[in-house]
């Protein structure tokens, strides 16, 4: 599956709540991305940044307010969880196979994109540990094999949650490096982090604890 | 789509392979299980091929169970499910052949090897192709049960006890008429396996339906 990402579109969260349970973890975030733009959640701990990005990406029940995908001109909610790629805490490898092995299971899952997994880990400077099982890997490597999924499948909407962690002074640079690519292609970006990636036009969301 | 189900099956076997554990457990669990029973139940040869059908049928379920609580909790705990979830594949598709590919590791080997350990149990010579027959049919069933209650316990650390608690009496009405299907002589063979047969198509196509919802409920 293809995607032109270069088509204008933008993301819409109008007056979003999230409750689990009884608790209301937090409420009247709204927000628009556009092509391009970046936002930056920020707060301090346990107030629901991560919760946010897994209400976007349609992992929890959304409790009032809305969520809406406007792709060419269209608002077609429905395609979300298909134009958007979620790294999280966990970074859905598999231990025991190989990181060549792992993002070929995740190209064929979420669709092909531009770059080959080797290249994808070239750019993120890992291709010498193509065929070693992730197991093997430091955390710092595996946050960067996690990464690297974001250039196998093209989708236009990241939402990431703490990319920084783990990675050393390097590794954020060519992070930041295939983040700015990926918004002067016209892509979209929503960060839950507590250190700046210090991109031009980065739009501030800041929850406040409750 | 079908490529990224027919992926989402070869990988499962990947994973079992090279993790190891699962279905060769399961098949030394059974193994086990059917060497332990005749020592218990004494030198009654007549005894024990009239009740080796049963024994065989349960030790199948247990053998089933038992690995059965991972088989959505790994992919949960590693955060697999997630991306499996943003994949333009249902999720009851999925599922659907995420249970194939757990079957074809612990219930058909379990099925196809079921007359060698029959002959421990002194199987007369039709309990010997009607116990594999109703396996091959039941074992399925077993593991599309299973995964409701593996869906169900997904964020359980210690979900496995629970999950035999619910499955067990799901699973008694397949085991009535698989059992009473394998054992010769007092039913004919057709009518209790047929009934099987529903039993176990029934399960293929609803399971995956009740597994895939308690997953997208699980949702932390």
């Amino acid at each position: 599956m293809k995607m032109d990402i270069t088509q204008r579109c933008h993301l819409l969260i109008e007056d979003l709540s999230v409750a689990r349970g009884e608790r209301v973890v937090f409420g009247g975030v709204s927000l628009r991305v556009g092509s391009g733009e970046i936002a930056e959640v920020t707060g301090p701990n346990g107030v629901g940044k991560s919760t946010l990005l897994r209400a976007i990406a349609g992992f929890l029940p959304l409790g009032s307010g809305r969520i809406s995908w406007v792709e060419s001109e269209a608002t077609d909610t429905a395609l979300l969880a298909e134009r958007l790629h979620y790294v999280g805490h966990l970074d859905g490898l598999k231990s025991a196979l190989t990181a060549r092995e792992n993002l070929d299971i995740g190209r064929g899952l979420l669709g092909r994109g531009r770059l080959t997994p080797l290249e994808a880990l070239g750019r993120m400077e890992l291709a010498h540990v193509l065929d070693l099982p992730v197991g093997y890997l430091s955390a710092g490597q595996r946050r960067r094999v996690a990464l690297a999924r974001l250039l196998i499948t093209d989708r236009p909407l990241w939402l990431l949650d703490e990319p920084l962690t783990a990675l050393d002074r390097h590794a954020r640079a060519l992070l930041k490096a295939v983040a700015a690519d990926h918004l002067a292609s016209g892509g979209l970006m929503l960060a839950a982090t507590h250190e700046q990636l210090g991109l031009p036009g980065t739009i501030q969301v800041r929850l406040e604890a409750r | 789509m079908t490529r990224i189900l027919l992926l989402v099956f070869l990988r499962d076997l990947m994973l079992a392979r090279r993790i190891g554990g699962g279905g060769v457990l399961g098949l030394v669990f059974f193994l086990s299980l059917v060497t332990v029973v005749p020592f218990a139940i004494g030198p009654d040869l007549h005894l024990l091929s009239r009740i080796g059908p049963a024994i065989l049928w349960i030790a199948a379920l247990l053998a089933t169970l038992l690995g059965l609580d991972r088989l959505f909790q790994a992919d949960h705990e590693d955060g697999s499910l997630d991306q499996m979830l943003l994949s333009p594949a249902p999720l009851e598709l999925i599922v659907l052949f995420k249970c194939v590919a757990h079957w074809s590791v612990t219930g058909l080997p379990l099925a196809l090897l079921s007359p060698l350990f029959g002959l421990m149990l002194d199987l007369d010579g039709q309990a010997l192709w009607a116990v594999p027959a109703t396996l091959l049919v039941g074992t399925p069933t077993f593991t599309f049960l299973g995964a409701i209650g593996a869906a169900l316990t997904v964020t359980l650390r210690r979900g496995g006890l629970l999950l035999s608690i619910l499955v067990v009496p799901l699973a008694v009405p397949v085991l009535i008429f698989g059992v009473s299907a394998a054992q010769s002589g007092t039913v004919p063979f057709l009518t209790p396996f047929l009934i099987l047969c529903a039993l176990g198509l029934a399960s293929v196509a609803l399971a995956p339906i009740a597994a895939a919802a308690a997953l997208r409920g699980a949702g932390e």
